[in-house]
């Protein structure tokens, strides 16, 4: 599913941010990703996502080769991967409905299926009653759940979290990582960057540790 | 497996594509109209400047048009008076009159005999005693020609005005349209200023829309980067501000009709007051059908690519990469 092949990023102003890194994750497979911060988790996750390209080195995605995709096939890339940040990246002036479907928006679905899918969506993380509601009417555990639900409503088959329960206290915390333990049971793959050492020790996952760029430690399948 | 699957599901066959396509940009412009209907404030300020800008040339345009048309009235009634020798008669003028008729230049050739133009002088100009001393009739003959509008040139009238005046009948010919050639080359200097005026509001109503479309897109960036992690296309993330500069542009210059057609209402009373002062009608005559048309497509391409140029220059910055 995805593949790492020596990569290495590089940013002029603070020097790598990855050096080196190398290693191969499954279909289906969930992996952990933790270390200090500056590690270069979320460089890593941003790679993935193509928000950033390696400066040497070769990731491959679901078969793909995001060295050479073209400018123009990013968007499409990026339909196949739902990505989920530590400060939810909602749009305040629209509805929860609205920032859920904002993936299937793009695709040009129909209106129909737009409904019933992110209606879908919003019942799995328990927020089907909340779909009228502006994000800042929501608790912060209430907009992490949106913007997991925004990150699954396409159904991609790939899902990457950054640092999702960083401001969440521990109960809510076991809340989301039991949505993604659900993901996983349907086959999604996924990465989740987390500092909640707690969660990652209780739910025996494949877990890459990072520092200063490296990858240290690889605890394989869990 | 799963990435077929999804892909299978979510897109639509390629039966439905076009009605999807043209379902999205329907739903987009409507989206965009409504945006900027919501801002009304903001949206009239740039519609207004638009408006006015597109409404200068428009105004000078309907100024020389009724200028012209105000000519073009005098154009008809303009005549070559052609003064026949004392000694041919009233037979011997309808004689040369017939002649004249065969020449595919005149549109209308009219005998004033010498004695109705007496009779005429006599009861405009009040010189009735005047004229009675008199034992002869002192006025000649007169042939009254209106040349077809395509001989109404200067040159074709100047080459009319040599070959009449060589008839033998012929005592000298008057063409009283020298000043009226005059008008008209002001007339076509006067449209090539609107012309250029034009081009260069053209050019303003351009960098309004660019700047505004730019503004917009400063401000939504946000929404644009989300777009872009999800997934949106280049050409989804334009649309709607391309959208937005099309209604800019449709906007004004429906503001810059509505502007010029109040003005024409405003001066038709008082224009009508002047001609009546000259014994003369001159409905003033607004935009037309077509200048509207003309108006409305040229400001709408405008805004169009105003705000096309923005889009092109400020999302770039966006992509990340």
């Amino acid at each position: 599913m995805i593949r790492f092949d020596h990569v290495c990023k590089r940013y002029p102003e603070r020097g790598d941010a990855l050096s080196d890194l190398s290693f191969e994750m499954e279909a289906g497979e969930m992996v952990f990703l933790t270390g200090h911060s500056g590690a270069g988790k979320s460089t890593l996750l941003r790679l993935i996502g193509l928000l950033e390209r390696p400066s040497r080195g070769q990731v491959i995605v679901n078969g793909r080769n995001l060295a050479t995709l073209a400018r123009g096939k990013i968007p499409y890339h990026r339909r196949q991967v739902g990505m989920i940040f530590q400060d939810h990246r909602l749009l305040a002036d629209r509805s929860v409905f609205e920032n859920v479907a904002l993936p299937l928006v793009v695709t040009g679905l129909g209106h129909k299926e737009i409904g019933r899918r992110v209606r879908a969506a919003l019942d799995q993380v328990g927020l089907l009653k909340r779909e009228r509601a502006l994000p800042v009417a929501l608790s912060g555990g209430e907009q992490q759940r949106v913007g997991i639900a925004r990150a699954v409503v396409a159904r991609p088959p790939l899902v990457l979290a950054d640092e999702p329960t960083g401001n969440l206290d521990p109960d809510l915390s076991r809340e989301i990582f039991a949505l993604f333990e659900r993901f996983h049971a349907v086959g999604v793959t996924l990465m989740i960057a987390t500092h909640d050492l707690a969660r990652v020790g209780d739910l025996h996952h494949r877990t890459f540790v990072l520092s200063e760029g490296r990858l240290i430690k690889d605890t394989g399948a869990g | 497996m799963a990435r077929t699957q999804s892909r299978r599901r979510s897109a639509p066959s390629l039966l439905e594509l076009p009605g999807v396509w043209l379902g999205h940009h329907l739903q987009s412009a409507v989206a965009t109209l409504g945006r900027l209907l919501r801002a009304p404030l903001a949206t009239g300020m740039t519609v207004a400047v638009i408006g006015i800008a597109l409404a200068l040339p428009a105004a000078l345009y309907v100024l020389t048009d009724n200028l012209r048309q105000l000519v073009g009235g005098w154009d008809q009634g303009a005549a070559i008076s052609l003064f026949l020798h004392q000694d041919n008669s009233d037979l011997d003028a309808e004689g040369v009159a017939g002649r004249l008729r065969e020449w595919p230049e005149f549109r209308r050739v009219q005998v004033i005999g010498a004695a109705s133009a007496l009779a005429e002088f006599r009861s405009q100009a009040g010189f009735a005693e005047a004229l009675d001393q008199l034992s002869t009739n002192p006025l000649p003959a007169v042939l009254a020609i209106t040349p077809q509008p395509a001989y109404a040139t200067a040159t074709q009238i100047e080459g009319l005005q040599e070959r009449l005046g060589q008839l033998p009948e012929v005592d000298f010919v008057r063409v009283d349209t020298q000043w009226l050639m005059r008008f008209q080359a002001i007339l076509d200097l006067a449209q090539t200023l609107v012309l250029l005026l034009a081009g260069l509001l053209a050019l303003g109503v351009l960098l309004i829309v660019g700047n505004t479309i730019r503004l917009e897109i400063q401000n939504r960036r946000g929404e644009i980067e989300i777009m872009e992690l999800v997934g949106a296309t280049a050409s989804f993330i334009r649309r709607p501000f391309l959208y937005a500069g099309a209604w800019y542009g449709l906007l004004g210059g429906l503001s810059a009709w509505l502007l010029v057609t109040l003005a024409v209402v405003a001066l038709q009373g008082p224009v009508s007051r002047l001609a009546n002062l000259y014994r003369s009608e001159f409905p003033l005559a607004g935009l037309g059908a077509a200048a509207l048309l003309t108006i409305l497509g040229g400001s709408m391409a405008l805004g169009l690519v105003g705000s096309w140029i923005a889009v092109n220059r400020h999302l770039r910055g966006v992509e990340p990469d």
